[in-house]
């Protein structure tokens, strides 16, 4: 195995690196930028779906008369009468196909009506008749059928182990279970599709989407369809999180309704309730994690061993404890991934698949073990940093600067000096701690990703690729990119995003898009330059993909420190958090301003997780029974005090021509395990279930 | 059953008819085409279809259009003249108060009417002194905007921009 780094071709930096303004802020302040559902289209159909009432069963009769007979209803779809698909591949694609129900909530009709009103009207009607099944929807850890998968999200092996977890000396254990819930992505645009067909096989939709060739793809399989005559445009995104990144039920039955009225296109927009059992959320997790110690703290064992759920109707295997492969060095150690296969709607991506959640349980036991060994988190940390990658052996691409974060971190959040103590800051009713954990996440590049730049007749030049923003900033960071490739100014850079007619992009998801995109997108601005030199003739064009992984064999890796300090109310259990900052090692930053508000944006979301959210899905039913935003808490403005980002000034120079590796994901990586630490300082309570609800603080001793 | 109302949106005379169980959202973007207003939640939980309703912020996917015949509704789009911003656009575009986008036609009307209650005095459950001036501490501000949701998490952001035009 070669080690050898090669330093890539990188970009003069003069636009990367500028705190530009949104290129799409003024059309969003004023909404005028077109989401999905608000493409003007002419006398559309309205859908509106009709959902399962049991949780595992068959569907034995459908009574649509009447639905059928409310004036303005168009046509009543079940079973029996859509329109055939072709490939049954996704399962979770596979709409009306048969009478098997898999999961509560899952489609078994639909109306299309003239309105919103009338359809969801006449969907009330519709009468479907069921045979019931026992059906198991509990997550527990003690169930005799758990299953280890093929493989995990993202190509990780399902199981690792290296020495004897259970030989190796030990002077501390840390040996605990940790918990995280079900929680759902919840992006503020609901998933919404318009359809359109035009027999005898033209597919156009118009989709809130984080991959617009990820969908086409996958419709046009499940369709039997040719891909070049499916096309979805999705110019902006009201967020994701994961959830649109792949192609769900929604979209297939989309376009069945659409197949049943040729020439009309079908508005379908999930309403909040439906997202909880449609659109994929993260899996529930039960994480034991052991960690064992000399009395100096260095590592000698770290075991994580994760069971979590997934749908009897589709594999979800998320890659929970793959973090605990590569953080710190011990040289006895065992993950593994242990599947319930259940009755529930099918989980999927949600910011940060794996490290998220997995982090939580490894961050908080490593704090559990500073406090055993008497040492500070942070060099109980420092102390166990590894030199090169513990899985490959290799370098990281980059260097790993988490020690470097750590401190930094702790210089800027004042962390010294900080009596260790549990339970002995107290301001008035509040008790006050701090805490700390890391956070990492992996550079993702992602193949099959295409440019073309064109110079056209006004001067400038169009950059043109099926990559969407979904608020992460594309609209602004990949013209950056595109002007240094091109060498000149942005205003010069026409960009077009968001339409699979354009050339072939990955998926918004994993962190990849500007370590994907971009590496295409100046592959074809060289490839342009290469060919026309500095005076290209109007209508010039040329095309390149990116490369295939540039920078030879590394690790390839972000790091980041989380502090936090929390306020807990000694009399209610209330937890506030009143300062988070977080300082990453992410390579170059390609826009300081929009990557310090997807930074904040991460942790934002990690301090939510940490305290509000939890899907709560009742076993004897199936169903989540918080399923809007008024039991399903998310982090609101009041709960959000003061919250900063920073990072090391660097440059990747393996990873790709902009030196960086992505930002999407690892700022919720670390962000409940610094708050759950926290907890732990301002109170003595440990909490290893999330979310730190009061009820966790008040059963454990607070009172 | 169907009703007829004019609405006078962004400063245009609108007349049409509408289902009585149409919500004035509704109404909005799936008759007249006026999309700035978003829906999120269509429950009044996540604020994203905030308009100026009759001069004051409004979640219009609460509320009957036709409950509304002769009302005057201002969005995002209507509080900038073309491309000459409102203030407080112009504040969120200075502090990236967005990232999606999604949430902030609403963000927006809503510290539009958050700014004028302030200022006629109306006491937040987080102000101290009931009676009179209300200052509008960053505290004051994440109490009065907590109405409308961000999954984004550009509520710093937010309160920056709003701070800005408050002082
Ligand atoms: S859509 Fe009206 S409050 Fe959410
Ligand atoms: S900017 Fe995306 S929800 Fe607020």
């Amino acid at each position: 195995m070669t080690t050898e780094l090669v330093t890539v071709d990188l970009l003069h930096f003069h636009a990367i690196g500028v705190p530009l303004e949104r290129a799409d802020g003024t059309i969003k302040v004023t909404g005028r930028a077109p989401y999905a559902f608000e493409h003007p289209v002419t006398e559309p159909v309205y859908l509106h779906p009709v959902q399962a009432t049991v949780a595992r069963g068959r569907v034995t009769g459908a009574d649509t008369a009447a639905a059928r007979a409310l004036p303005g209803v168009i046509a009543v779809l079940t079973h029996e009468n859509a329109p055939r698909m072709v490939s049954g591949d996704d399962p979770e694609l596979w709409v009306l196909q048969s009478t098997e129900i898999a999961f509560r909530g899952q489609f078994v009709g639909a109306v299309l009506a003239e309105t919103l009103e009338v359809a969801r009207h006449a969907a009330d009607l519709v009468r479907m008749e069921y045979e019931n099944l026992p059906h198991d929807a509990e997550l527990d850890p003690r169930r005799d059928d758990l299953y280890a998968p093929d493989v995990l999200n993202a190509g990780y092996p399902t199981d690792t182990a290296e020495g004897d977890v259970d030989a190796a000396p030990a002077a501390v254990t840390i040996d605990r279970t940790y918990r995280t819930p079900m929680e759902h992505n919840n992006p503020m645009e609901p998933h919404a599709v318009i359809a359109l067909w035009a027999e005898p096989g033209e597919l156009l939709l118009y989709d809130s989407s984080q991959g617009v060739h990820r969908v086409r793809g996958a419709l046009a399989t499940a369709f039997g369809l040719d891909p070049g005559r499916v096309r979805v445009v999705s110019p902006y995104v009201g967020g994701g999180f994961g959830s649109k990144g792949s192609a769900h039920a929604h979209h297939a039955l989309a376009v069945l309704a659409a197949q049943a009225v040729p020439g009309r296109p079908v508005k379908f927009a999930l309403t909040r309730q439906q997202m909880f059992s449609q659109v994929g959320y993260r899996t529930p997790t039960v994480q034991h994690v052991r960690l064992s110690a000399t009395a100096d703290g260095r590592l000698t064992a770290i075991s994580h061993e994760v069971v979590e759920q997934t749908a009897r109707l589709k594999e979800f295997a998320e890659q929970t404890a793959v973090c605990s492969r590569m953080m710190y060095t011990a040289p006895n150690r065992r993950t593994s991934h242990r599947l319930a296969r259940l009755d529930v709607p099918v989980p999927a991506w949600m910011r940060a698949p794996g490290e998220a959640p997995g982090m939580f349980a490894a961050e908080v036991a490593m704090d559990e073990l500073a406090v055993a060994c008497g040492l500070d988190p942070i060099e109980l940390r420092a102390r166990n940093e590894p030199g090169t990658d513990p899985v490959t052996g290799r370098p990281w691409s980059g260097g790993r600067h988490l020690v470097e974060c750590l401190r930094e971190g702790a210089r800027r959040f004042g962390w010294d000096p900080r009596d260790p103590t549990p339970g002995v800051r107290r301001d008035g009713e509040w008790l006050v701690g701090t805490g700390v954990a890391a956070s990492t996440y992996p550079r993702h590049l992602l193949p099959g990703n295409r440019a073309t730049v064109r110079y056209t007749p006004d001067g400038r030049y169009s950059v043109l690729i099926g990559a969407v923003d979904i608020g992460t900033g594309t609209w602004t960071t990949l013209a950056q990119i595109a002007a240094d490739a091109l060498e000149v100014p942005v205003g010069a850079v026409a960009l077009e995003i968001g339409d699979s007619d354009l050339p072939q992009a990955s998926v918004a998801g994993g962190s990849s898009g500007m370590s994907s995109w971009g590496s295409a997108v100046v592959a074809a601005a060289r490839a342009f330059r290469a060919r026309y030199g500095e005076g290209p003739p109007v209508g010039a064009e040329a095309s390149a993909e990116a490369p295939a992984e540039p920078g030879g064999d590394f690790a390839a890796d972000s790091f980041g420190a989380q502090f936090a300090e929390v306020r807990v109310n000694a009399d209610t259990g209330e937890v506030r958090v009143p300062r988070m900052l977080g300082v990453f090692s992410a390579g170059k930053i390609i826009n300081p301003r929009t990557a310090r508000s997807q930074f904040i944006g991460g942790m934002i979301m990690g301090l939510s997780a940490a305290l509000h959210e939890e899907s709560v899905l009742d076993p004897r039913f199936g169903h989540v029974v918080n399923h809007d935003f008024a039991d399903y808490h998310i982090a609101a403005c009041a709960d959000v005090v003061d919250i900063d980002a920073a990072w090391l000034e660097e440059v990747d120079p393996h990873a790709n021509p902009m030196g960086s590796r992505g930002i999407g994901e690892i700022g919720i990586v670390g962000a409940p395990a610094a708050i759950a630490n926290a907890v732990h300082h301002a109170t003595g309570i440990r909490v290893r279930d999330l979310p730190i609800t009061p009820d966790r603080l008040l059963t454990h001793g607070l009172l | 059953m169907d009703e007829s109302i004019t609405l006078h949106v962004d400063g245009r005379k609108r007349s049409l008819t509408v289902d009585t169980r149409t919500t004035l959202l509704d109404a909005l973007r799936e008759r007249l085409g006026v999309t700035a207003p978003k829906k999120g939640c269509d429950h009044g939980q996540c604020g994203s279809c905030t308009v100026l309703l009759d001069g004051r912020r409004a979640t219009t996917c609460l509320t009957l259009a036709v409950a509304h015949d002769g009302a005057e509704v201002v969005t995002a789009d209507g509080l900038a003249e073309g491309d000459s911003l409102h203030p407080v656009q112009r504040a969120f575009l200075d502090h990236d108060g967005l990232q999606c986008g999604y949430c902030t036609p609403g963000q927006v009307c809503s510290a539009v009417g958050m700014l004028a209650e302030a200022a006629a005095g109306w006491p937040s459950h987080v102000t101290r002194d009931g009676a009179g001036r209300v200052e509008l501490t960053d505290e004051e501000i994440r109490e009065r905007m907590s109405g409308n949701l961000c999954r984004c998490g550009a509520y710093p952001n937010i309160v920056a921009a709003i701070r800005e035009v408050a002082r």
